[in-house]
């Protein structure tokens, strides 16, 4: 598992996002330090600052969920001494990422029902099997639980729900990291003002992970163009061959 | 605002690797390939049988693993092939039937490769095929290296019979080898080549530690064109698979390969210069025995209890 133990620049740029206030009174107000996340060369894992402001009194649960596609998750089993793969389970519209941070534990400000509708915690994600057919819900238990396990261990799901700090009554902030390892995509932020078991209010945005530059050209190459770039990996292969040869016979 | 992580010293060296989709630090990679680079120059060998487990230790997923190796091993072949043409080492016919075997042999490798990674089975058939092949490798070259240690000793070395009539002289499709002065049936080289080309596009192996030894004592080529021919078969081969792994598996990482190709140019550069002076035998038992300890490595984690029992599928877009 991978660990940045990364110091946090000292400057900050606070954007509040001040136009979308609504009618009545102040209202929720959130926005991110940055809706843009580029994967470079160098992308060891980024933060992101979410700040805004609300009537006070409510707590906050902010949530991102990353771009969702179908993950296969695989149980091993011995063969002749040896650890197979064998059973596996395909679940449907998996969130390559989730990310949670509350300022009070989620289990104390709504009930169940209201946190599995919102999708607030791992586990009330939505995670559903593909064809759970002949499967007892154990078993699809049982994977479901590791699904979320594994993601835990990519740091790619929540594993410990982090605190949204109140500076003073009503500007609320959190921090939200993205590991080494997120995929590109659209994530959906949002941000959930709950009162007396409900959601009052709710802001949602959008920021945007994607590659770019020569790592984002590369793998765009790789996946539309496959047959030109593996004729192009073996001509830099073979020159790079043939010019070892030439430098190191002269030398 | 976005705070990257600003460490200087560590994000300066650290890469993204755009299809493995991870970050490494790019002087593990250039050691990595210096020192297998140096390994293959001291010792003569193309080093694939050595890198690819390596990557798959420090978390490269191994399709990806495979498919890059296949890169490097394509330039360090081609580099030596033609050294070896420029010298006349090269039996350009028996390197054909080879190489046409290889091709099958390599098709039939990546489509195999691409079954068994749908299946989820690749990474478990990789690592079975290095316990297999290491083991049997790293025994005959440490019984050989001790062997030849003690031998020298005690008397002068012994020759065995070049010729030697076995039941594959009596196969049709006789051609005639001049430049290895041969006259044999083409079906032997061609069931030879398609061996290695499998072997190459699942293992991420140029295959030269085994088609050596075949050319010499299955074939019965005189030594001065084995290394040359076998060579241009590995260049020919690993061409191949590089092209059917991208097309087919997208798992070669061209910036993986770079920074292994970088490393091993260097490394085998010092290793033949090292190689020529230092003493043979026992270096080639130091060398059986990491063989043996990777071999051991990865016979372990096969029968070890895993972490998890559950994973989740690896690598690669669908």
């Amino acid at each position: 598992m991978r660990r940045r133990g990364g110091c946090l620049a000292p400057a900050m740029v606070v954007a509040i996002g001040i136009a979308a206030a609504p009618a009545r009174g102040d209202g929720l107000v959130a926005d991110l330090s940055e809706h843009l996340i580029a994967i470079t060369t160098a992308f060891v894992g980024t933060d992101v600052v979410l700040f805004g402001t609300s009537d006070g009194g409510a707590d906050i649960v902010i949530t991102v969920v990353g771009p969702r596609g179908n993950e296969i998750v695989r149980r091993k089993g011995q063969i002749a001494g040896i650890w197979v793969n064998r059973e596996s389970l395909e679940f449907a519209r998996v969130p390559s990422y989730y990310a949670v941070a509350s300022s009070a534990p989620l289990d104390q400000i709504a009930g169940p029902d209201v946190l599995v509708r919102h999708e607030l915690g791992v586990e009330h994600l939505r995670l559903e099997p593909v064809d759970a057919s002949g499967l007892e819900q154990s078993e699809i238990d049982a994977f479901r639980a590791a699904l979320v396990r594994n993601k835990q261990r990519q740091d790619l799901y929540t594993s410990a729900v982090p605190p949204v700090n109140f500076i003073g009554p009503r500007l609320f902030r959190t921090t939200l990291s993205f590991p080494a390892n997120v995929a590109p995509g659209i994530y959906q932020v949002q941000v959930f003002e709950v009162e007396d078991g409900y959601v009052k209010d709710a802001q949602r945005s959008a920021l945007v992970i994607s590659k770019v530059g020569l790592e984002a050209d590369l793998f765009d190459f790789a996946q539309q163009q496959a047959p030109l770039y593996g004729l192009l990996a073996i001509v830099m292969a073979v020159s790079l061959g043939w010019l070892a040869g030439v430098i190191f016979r002269r030398g | 605002m976005v705070r990257r992580r600003e460490r200087p010293a560590e994000s300066s060296m650290v890469i993204y690797l755009p299809i493995a989709e991870m970050s490494v630090n790019l002087f593990l990679l250039l050691g990595l390939g210096g020192a297998v680079g140096f390994l293959s120059g001291i010792f003569g060998i193309g080093g694939g049988f050595l890198m690819t487990p390596l990557l798959i230790f420090i978390g490269i997923p191994p399709p990806v693993a495979v498919g890059s190796e296949a890169t490097q091993i394509l330039a360090s072949s081609s580099s030596g092939v033609l050294a070896h043409m420029r010298r006349g080492n090269v039996d350009l016919r028996m390197g054909m039937v080879l190489v046409a075997g290889g091709f099958v042999g390599s098709g039939c490798g990546v489509w195999l490769f691409k079954l068994l990674r749908q299946g989820g089975q690749i990474d478990v058939v990789i690592s079975l095929c290095y316990v297999v092949f290491l083991g049997t490798v790293g025994m005959i070259m440490l019984v050989e290296s001790l062997g030849a240690w003690f031998r020298r000793r005690t008397r002068p070395g012994t020759f065995t019979k070049r010729h030697r009539h076995l039941w594959l002289h009596g196969l049709p499709f006789k051609i005639r080898f001049h430049r290895s002065r041969l006259y044999i049936s083409a079906l032997t080289p061609l069931a030879l080549g398609f061996f290695v080309g499998v072997l190459a596009s699942i293992m991420g192996v140029g295959g030269g530690f085994l088609m050596v030894p075949a050319m010499i004592y299955l074939l019965g080529m005189p030594t001065a064109v084995v290394v040359g021919t076998s060579l241009l078969q590995v260049a020919f081969v690993t061409a191949v698979t590089t092209y059917l792994h991208a097309v087919n598996n997208y798992t070669v990482d061209v910036v993986l390969a770079l920074a292994l190709i970088v490393g091993g140019v260097i490394g085998a550069q010092l290793g033949s210069n090292a190689g020529a002076r230092l003493r043979g035998e026992q270096l080639r038992i130091l060398l059986a025995l990491l063989v043996l300890g990777m071999c051991v490595k990865l016979g372990h984690d096969l029968i070890a209890t895993p972490n998890d029992l559950y994973s989740l599928a690896t690598g690669g877009h669908p």
